[in-house]
Parts: structure tokens; sequence; C-alpha cells
């Protein structure tokens, strides 16, 4: 059997597959304007509104690829909305401070699962599960369970807000990128991070960190999922520990899998990852743009997974191979 | 079988919180220690009983299901659809179990088949029966069926539903070459393969059987609300998982009982109750002790794996 | 088995292959790592199906597709790894998929008497319902053949059976074997054990680079006769029984004095200085490997001292080993080895990163010179250092790993059974390899339950039994007798 395609592979294609079904079926789709000195376009959407789940995903690439989960990243969102949203309306600190806090809250956050996961041995799935379950209690008290609204322009232009014509959220989602890639493949830990996902017996045995690997992978996610909950708050001027981030942990996770990055663990790619959140958000883009009732957009979320799961999957591909060879 | 085996363990450290937390609940509150507020805990949880008892025989196997909380809303739905359209309630309760388990079984298939990891299919599971909930009715229905009102307003059958599944799922376990294959694909799934065990048979099978448990779960949530809402048992998944946790199931699987899992259950709508008992927590005190509670069993569970042998 | 054909993606396990059992005789597969001994027993129990070929069983045609069929069919292997359920009981393990029922319900007392009857046929007395990872790997392994017997087995594979036994426990599986052999099983043995294969067998088929190169009665073949087949070239007797040159005089490196730890291993007294190699030897379970892992910090120790050039100090874990230029290769390369997803070049260089650090990462093109300079030096035979390890076969897994810890160019190397389960040839050149490292100046443990390549390779041996260092023997007081006569302990039967 000639040799398989990589899973990311798949994935682009794909992706663009979806995109040459808006090419053919959504006039304007690719259209874009500038005004004002930004772009605008439906193209531009998609970029935006998948940041969010990129700066998530791209933290949780690293955790999976230590074979590990974090299913926390929901929650991480919404505490960290709350505490901008807290500290902008009742406090006079400068938006650099309240930036600063709440990812310092996002770290603080990552290393504890993991610290549960490396120092104390603990099943990532259950240690995460922690925080998932407790999280938003914690946001909830800190917002005292009201959602909170604010006006301060500056939390909001960090969503609002345009560089080089292209909006924030991009611009972050895209040095986040830069940064997470520079830490994996221009550093060791890259490599290492693959070594403990793969073997971390032999890992370990080899003189590699184990334990400073997985704290990393985690206190990234934290990070990223902080950011990301900076993001969702700006973007809706307001911290609703219910709902903010919900079920974003499962689009991340979606995300890095789609992308060719096995939950297994071992290698990882962070560009599997980019083009896995394009294709959850060009998806949720086409749905809505076509006036498809959004209720739909979850069955088709579905649908679509499976696809790729299925995909990726060699049992399933050899099945379809061999029937189209017997044909 | 050796009720005192280490595994079991567990168990009965988690029977121990159960009973300290129903007496620290009862000196508290005077009415708390009574018949009637067990039978209520057992009422009020029914639901969420049925679905971990599915649960945890999916992740004894080694694999997960994410699904179960979207099911519930799913059921809830259809069957008021299909009894405001005139549908029997008791031809709405058959279709509501045929189709859930139908499902249950195809994810079981693609988990078994392909190889897809349960996390994932599981979870397109809970996209795909949330959106179809929400595609058949985005509003809340009421349910005004004569057999869904008489099945609500009795005490009885809720308790006597959970209770009875749950001896036959303890039948299931341990008397049965199925549960014992669930038990053994979890423990090593490669031995298992090995020793000519049906592997794929039962893990279709056992995503099969958490689907029929959580689509009467559904069903009893139904009755017990009469109203159908798509947003039902929204993150009730993760409530199964943590009282099967907390119930002495390991999610690497191989390792649980159905007993712990309903202790577990129990202690979550202790929890909820006392809460609610109390005017002056919020109700968002609850997911935090949760959080707490989860976080102790897990150090507890840590301490016995630390004591018991490894193999080579 | 007839003509038989196996291909995978750039490789030919086994190029038209025969091989015939019969019954009521022990009958033991020869060859390398690579020859495609494995590749065999997984055609036969129905893992992989053969790409042509036929199977014949009692002259009627067989095509088992899955171990499930093999077994219907009467074909039982016991594994290596001994494939049960840890955390079942033994009468679980014994019973599944086969369970007692009465009434419609499984009746455990029944399982229970069963599973007691049939290990006491075979002379291990457990208690059936108590956990089954909670015995040995010799007792998991004798409940895996009662469980193959029962299954009306008419052939029994054994795939390396003994490599994790003790002599007492080995002698008690021949004894089961040549019990069944008398009620007309037919046994397939696979062993690398020169004197095992050559105690039970009544047969040997000997395979090489995937091709059957022959195949006779065990009675009138001698072990030379058996190796040059194997590796297809002469092997004098002489390197058989060689001593290692004496190292010059030089001060002790690694010094251990009374090091241990408690429930791990105790009293390891003994020096080595560069240029040296002190040997490890004794039975299984002793705390060969205990000791390895204390020097090496995976486990800490909490009595006696070790000293290096003379300064105390206390391993803390294997990152300071590292630093402090120490290696080694554990036992069970598979688990604690190999990390089987990354290259070739990955896992060479992965010691000498870790010692680096994350942030000063080595260059692509340093990395594949590193490793292309071992895949050479070691003879790794791998198509290009981009191959996933995992890939290679045993022997050249066992020197990729090798390869890893001389990159990072150690003082003091412990070699934890470098040559356990790899080829004739393969274990020739790391005999080899280590001649070299002595010359050089390397200090080296040598870690092996063979003990005439104890003898060959070093200059002083410690002696362990029941996890207590018990004797240092040195010179020309080094030889098989002595070291068996030491383990036994004196005046008592070896």
């Amino acid at each position: 059997m000639r040799r398989a395609l990589h899973p990311t592979v798949w994935a682009f294609l794909a992706w663009l597959l979806l995109l040459g079904v808006n090419l053919a079926f959504t006039p304007g789709f690719f259209s874009i304007e500038v005004r004002d000195g930004r772009f605008y376009g439906s193209l531009i959407d998609v970029l935006n509104h998948s940041s969010p789940v990129l700066l998530a995903a791209l933290g949780m690439t690293l955790v999976i690829a230590t074979k590990g989960v974090d299913l926390s990243v929901g929650s991480v969102v919404a505490i960290s909305g709350a505490v901008a949203a807290l500290m902008v309306t009742k406090g006079q600190a400068p938006l650099p401070t309240i930036l600063a806090v709440s990812v310092g809250v996002g770290l603080a956050l990552g290393l504890w699962n993991g610290l549960l996961v490396s120092v104390f041995g603990i099943q990532p799935m259950v240690a995460t599960l922690v925080l998932m379950v407790s999280g938003r209690g914690i946001a909830q008290l800190l917002t005292d369970g009201q959602i909170i609204t604010f006006q301060d322009p500056g939390l909001a232009s960090v969503a609002g807000g345009s560089l080089l014509g292209l909006p924030n959220p991009v611009v972050v989602a895209a040095c986040g990128l830069g940064v997470v890639a520079a830490l994996a493949r221009w550093t060791a830990f890259g490599t290492m991070v693959e070594s403990v996902g793969d073997n971390e017996r032999a890992a370990h045995l080899a003189g590699v960190p184990t334990r400073w690997v997985k704290l990393g992978a985690y206190a990234v996610c934290g990070v990223g999922s902080a950011i990301a909950g900076l993001i969702v708050c700006s973007y809706t001027k307001a911290a609703d520990a219910n709902n903010a981030g919900l079920y974003l942990e499962l689009d991340a996770i979606l995300a890095v899998v789609a992308g060719g990055t096995a939950m297994t663990g071992g290698r990882f790619t962070l560009v599997g990852t980019v083009v896995g959140a394009l294709i959850l958000q060009t998806l949720t883009t086409t749905i809505l743009t076509k006036g498809v009732p959004v209720q739909w957009t979850l069955v088709v979320k579905a649908v679509a997974v499976l696809v790729v799961c299925l995909l990726q999957s060699d049992p399933f591909r050899r099945t379809v191979l061999s029937r189209r060879s017997a044909a | 079988m050796k009720a005192f085996r280490r595994s079991n363990l567990p168990v009965w450290a988690t029977l121990v919180v159960f009973v300290l937390a129903v007496t620290a609940a009862s000196l508290r509150y005077e009415h708390f220690f009574s018949f009637d507020v067990f039978l209520n805990l057992l009422r009020d949880n029914a639901f969420l009983g049925l679905a971990a008892i599915g649960v945890t025989f999916v992740i004894l196997s080694g694999g997960i299901d994410l699904s179960v909380g979207a099911m519930i809303g799913f059921v809830g739905v259809f069957c008021a659809t299909l009894m405001n359209a005139g549908v029997p309630g008791s031809a709405a309760i058959l279709l509501a179990l045929a189709v859930g388990t139908l499902v249950g079984l195809g994810m079981g298939s693609l988990v078994a088949f392909y190889d897809l990891p349960p996390f994932l299919v599981t979870l397109a599971g809970m996209f795909l029966l949330r959106g179809m909930a929400l595609v058949i009715s985005m509003e809340a229905l009421r349910i005004d069926d004569p057999l869904f009102q008489a099945l609500g307003h009795s005490k009885w059958v809720a308790p006597g539903l959970l209770i009875a599944v749950l001896l036959l799922g303890v039948y299931l376990a341990n008397f049965r070459p199925f549960g014992r294959a669930v038990y053994a694909v979890g423990g090593n799934e490669q031995s298992a393969l090995l020793m000519g065990l049906p592997v794929r048979r039962t893990k279709v099978l056992v995503y099969g059987l958490s689907g029929f448990c959580s689509s009467l779960g559904g069903v009893v949530f139904a009755f017990y609300t009469l109203s159908g809402n798509a947003n039902s048992g929204m993150t009730l998944e993760l409530d199964a998982i943590a009282a099967a946790v907390i119930g002495g199931t390991l999610l690497t699987g191989g390792v649980g009982h159905l007993f712990g899992t309903l202790l577990g259950v129990l202690i979550l709508g202790t929890i909820q109750t006392v809460i609610s008992f109390e005017g002056t927590l919020s109700s968002w005190w609850t997911r935090i002790a949760v959080g707490l509670l989860l976080l102790a069993f897990i150090g507890l569970q840590k301490l016995f794996q630390a004591g018991r042998s490894e193999t080579p | 088995m007839r003509g038989i054909r196996k291909q995978f993606p750039g490789v030919v396990a086994l190029d038209g292959v025969d091989f015939t059992l019969r019954g009521g005789e022990i009958h033991s597969l020869m060859g390398e790592n690579g020859a495609g001994k494995s590749t065999l027993i997984k055609v036969l129990t129905g893992v992989y199906p053969p790409d042509s070929g036929t199977i014949e069983l009692d002259g009627r045609p067989i095509r088992p597709r899955s171990a499930h069929d093999a077994v219907e069919l009467g074909i039982s292997t016991v594994y290596q790894e001994v494939n049960l359920v840890p955390y079942l009981s033994v009468a679980e393990n014994f019973v599944l998929g086969r369970e007692p029922r009465r009434f419609g319900r499984i009746d455990w007392r029944e399982a229970n008497r069963r599973a007691a009857e049939a290990l006491g046929r075979l002379e291990v007395r457990v208690d059936p319902s108590s956990s089954l990872g909670s015995h040995s790997l010799a007792v998991q392994q004798m409940v895996a053949i009662a469980r193959a017997l029962d299954q009306n087995a008419r052939i029994l594979v054994l795939d390396e059976p003994t490599s994790s036994l003790d002599a007492r426990e080995v002698e008690r599986l021949f004894e089961v074997m040549r019990r069944l052999r008398a009620e007309g099983l037919g046994i397939l043995f696979v062993s690398h054990f020169l004197d095992q294969v050559f105690a039970v067998s009544d047969r040997f088929t000997v395979l090489r680079n995937g091709r059957l190169v022959g195949e006779m009665p065990a009675r009138g073949t001698t072990r030379l006769q058996l190796v040059s087949l194997m590796l297809g070239r002469d092997v004098d007797e002489e390197t058989l029984a060689k001593r290692p040159d004496p190292a010059g005089p030089a001060a002790p490196m690694v010094e251990a004095r009374g090091l241990g730890r408690r429930g791990s291993v105790e009293g390891l007294d003994f020096s080595v200085a560069p240029g040296e190699t002190v040997g490890l030897a004794g039975l299984l379970g002793s705390g060969r490997t205990e000791s390895a892992r204390l020097l090496f910090g995976a486990e800490r120790a909490d009595r006696g001292d070790l000293k290096l050039d003379g300064r105390r100090i206390r391993v803390r874990s294997p990152r300071h080993a590292l630093r402090l230029r120490f290696g080694f290769c554990p036992e069970d390369r598979k688990t604690s080895g190999i990390v089987p997803n990354l290259s070739v070049r990955e896992n060479i260089i992965l010691a000498l990163q870790a010692r680096r650090g994350w942030l000063r990462r080595l260059s692509l093109r340093r990395q594949r010179e590193i490793a292309d300079r071992f895949i050479r030096a070691l003879g790794i035979a791998t198509p290009d250092a981009e191959k996933p390890v995992g890939t290679l076969s045993g022997g050249n897994q066992q020197k990729v790993i090798l390869a890893r810890w001389l990159a990072s160019e150690p003082r003091f190397l412990i070699l934890d059974e470098p040559t356990r389960g790899i080829d004739v040839g393969s274990k020739a050149e790391i005999e080899r390899l280590m001649a070299d490292l002595r010359r050089e100046g390397l200090a080296i443990l040598f870690i092996s339950s063979e003990l005439e390549e104890v003898v060959r390779n070093c200059h002083r041996v410690c002696v362990l039994r029941d996890r207590r260092q018990v004797g240092l023997l040195e010179g020309d007081r080094v030889d098989a007798g002595a070291i068996l006569r030491t383990i036994a302990g004196g005046g008592e039967d070896a």
C-alpha cells in the first residue's frame, strides 16, 4: 500500500474543499473591502472569530502532545474575562496592568493543572476536570453571579481594534502562533514534548526534564486560554461566567486533532492546529452566511468532526481503498 | 468475588464520605435524616444516576461518553414533540429508548471498527444530539401526556427505576461474560484481544448500553420536569463522570464498581440539597464543592494506587 | 506451513519459508533478530495473513484470521509479555471468555475451582481469587499456559517464555513442556538461550534473513553448527572463552560502599576505574536492574555511599546522572529505552540534547552529523536516519540506545542486559564495542544473565543474591562456575 498522506494534508484539503464550496455557492465570500484603513469581508471574519479557539488550541497542541488534555480551557476563559471585567469596572488600573493580571491568572491556573499532572501524577483528564467543574463556580464567585458589562474603550479595543488593517484578535493570534512555534521548533522544547508524549519513561531515563516539560505545556495552554478569554470578553464587552468560552475546550481539542496531532501524544503539528481552527470557523461562517438556521451549526460540526476523524483513521482508509480496488 | 480486595477500597472510602456527609447534614438540619428525604434524593437525581451508570460501563471498558447530557435534552424534546403530535406516552418512551440505544451503538461502532478516539466520537455525538434537539425545537415544550404526568407524580417510579437498573447493571458486570469482557478490555485491551475476547463487539455494545441508560435518564427527566427542553442536561456529562470517579472508577478503565457510582451520585445530590437548604450559599458553590470533592477523591485514588503492585 | 511469504513496507520478512511441526515434539525456532521468527509465529497464530503460501493442520488447509481463530483451531500462544489482565483475579483471567455458567449467570465458585485445579497440575499454588498483578511474572506465565491448555490446545507456541524466569522456574517450565509433549502436543519453542534450547528441543528450524536455512534433529547437532547456521559464518570456539585485556592501573572512578535502598537492593560494594568493566551477576530478581537504577538516579539510595573521583555524591535523578556523565542502557528497551515514533536521529541525540537544556538546541546539521556517525560506527541497519525507531528490529533498537549514550560522551556507562533478545551477530558486535570503549578509558558496569558473557567481558564480577551483594570475584577467580557457586551460596547445591 502506498504511504499514507500526512493527516494535516487531509485537513488542508478539507479546508480547501470548504473554501471551494463557498467559491461556488456564496457570492462575495472572498471579497475583501478596505474601509478606513481596515479590511472587511467574510474571510476576515473567519480569521477574526477563529482567534480565540486558535489561541487556546496552540497550548492544547502541546498538552495533547504530552499525552495529556486540558478540559479546563473554557473555565479559564470565563475566569480571565471575569477578572478583566472586574478590574476595569471597579478600579483605575491602566489597561496593560489589567491585561497582565488576566494573563497572569491564566498562567497560574495552567501551572495548577500542570502541577496536578506532573508533580502529583494525576491523570490529565481527571486533573483538568477539577478546574473544568469548579472553574465556572469560581468565575461566578468573582462576578457575584452577575454578568458584568463595561464600557471601557481600552479593553473593548482588544477585540474591536485593528492593526495594519487586520482585526486585533487576528494579530494577537498570529503573534501567539509565532511565539509558540519558536518555542517548539527553535528550542529543544518541541522535541522534548514529543519524546515525553511518545514514551515518558524513556525520555525520563534519557535525562529529559519530563516534569518541567509537562508543566510548561499546561502553562502555555493556560496563558493561551486567558488571552482567548480577554478577546471573548472584549468582544462582548461583558463577562458572562456561565457562557463565556462554553465548550471552547472541545473546539480547541477538535482543532488540534483535525489538524493531525493524535490524542495518543508524541508528534504534533502547529500548522495542523491552525488549519483545524480555520476549518471549524469556516464551517460556522459558511453556515451562517448561507442563512442556515443556527441550530444546524452543531449538527454540521458533528458531521465535520466525524468526517475528519474518519479520513485520518487507518482502518477506515483501508476499507474504503480496498473496496475501490476490488471494484 | 472478594469484597475486601484492594481495588474495592476506594469504594469503601466513598461510602464513608457519603455517611459523613449525610451525618453532617442531618446534624445541621433536623429533618434531613429521614426516609422521605432519602427517597427524594434518589428521585431528584435518578436521571443523573441512570446516565452515570451507563457512563461507568463505558469508562470501565477504557472509553468515555460525553454525549449523555445532550441525550437527555434530545430525548426530552423528542418525546414532547411526539406526544404533542398525538403519539401515546408509552410509544414515545419506547421510541426514545430505541433511538438512544441506536445512537449509542452507532458511536460504539465508529470506536470499535475505525479505531476513532472515544473522546472525539462521543463529542460528535454530543454535538449531533444537541443540534438535533435544537432543530426539533428551539423553545421548551410542555408535556401534557397522562402517562408522563402519572409517572412524574409518583414518588417511587424514578427511584425504583434507578435501583432496578443499578441491580441489573451489577448483575451484568459481575455475572455475565459481557461484563467481564468490559473489565478485561478496559484493563488491558491488547491482552483481551489476544485472549480471543470479542473486543469489538464488547465496545459496540457498551456504548449502546450507555445510550440506553442515558436515554432512559432522559425519559425520567422528561416526566420529572414535564417539559422537553433542548438545553437540558448541559454539562450533565461532567457530573456523571465526576460521580463515577468519586465512586472509585478509574478513568483508564478496568477498575470500578457501579455501587460506587451510585454513592457518587448520592453525594453530589446531597451537596446540592445542602447548598440549597443553606440559604446563604449561592448555587455556584455546588460547582466548587464538587471540584474539591473530585480533587480529594483523586488524591485518595492516587494513594491507593501507590500501594498497589505494578506489573512489569 | 509451506512457502510462506510476508512482506511489509520496505522489508520482506518471510521469503518462501517452510515449517513443519509434528505432534509430540518440542521444536525450536531459531534465528537472529530480523530473521523472521516472530513474523512466522504471527502468521501461524492468525495475527498476520500471509501474502502467499499455505498452512495445513493435520493435512487440512487452514487460514486463521485472528488470534481467536487460531485458538479455536487449537493453536495457543503464550507470549513473552504474558498477555493477561493484571487487574482481574487469577481465576478470572483463567476463564475469561469461557466462564462456567449456572442458570445464565457466571459461577465464580466453579471458576475458582477449575483455575486452582489447572494450576495445581502445573504445580502452582496460588489463591485463584487474588489479583493476577500481585504475582510474579513466572506465576502469571503459568496461568497463561494453564489457560492455553484448558482451551484444548494441540499446538502450544511459547515465545521467549524464559526471559524473565529464574533457573528453578525454567526447569519447572521444561518439565511441563516434556509432560505435554508426552501427551501428544506439538510445542513451538522460541528462545535465545542456546543452553535451554539444547536442553529441551527435539528439532530445530533455523531462519536467516527471512529464509529457511536449516531444519535438523537436536541430537547430533553441535552448538557450533547451530550458531554457524544462524550467523551464516563460522564462529571460532576461541571467542567463546576469552577474558578481557587487563586494564591499566588507574584510580577508581566510581565507588559504591554499602549502597542501597530499602526494599530495593542493599550492600552494593564495588569500584570501577576508567578502562575497567565490572559485571553484575545474579539470578532474576536478585536486584541487578535495581542496582543499575540506583546508580543512575532513577531511584534514590537511602543508605551507603557513592563516590565519584573520590568525592561523595548523591545521584538525584537521571538528569543529574547525565550531568555527571553517566549513561544507562536500560534492560527493557521497549518501555524504557526507545521513543518509538521519533526518528533514529532524534533518539540518538536525545540525551545529549537533554544535557544541553531546552534553550540550546542542536542544529539540524549537527544532529544529522552525530546520527550518521553512530549509524556507521555501530552498524545500525536502517535505510536512513529519519525512520521511526519503532520500525527497527530489536537488535538495532538496542544499538540506537547505545548510540544515544555514546553520543553524550559518558565516563561511566551502565549496560543492563544489552544483548538480551538480540541476535548472535549483534551480540558479538556489542562485545567488540565494549572492548573499544574499555580502551578509550570508559568505566563500564555490565549486567547480564548469560554468565559466559560476563566472564568474557568483565575484570571483576559482583554477585547478587536476593537483593544483596554476596560476593566480589576478581582476576582468575572469575569463571562461570565460580559465579554460579557464589550465587548459590557456599556448600549448597548450585
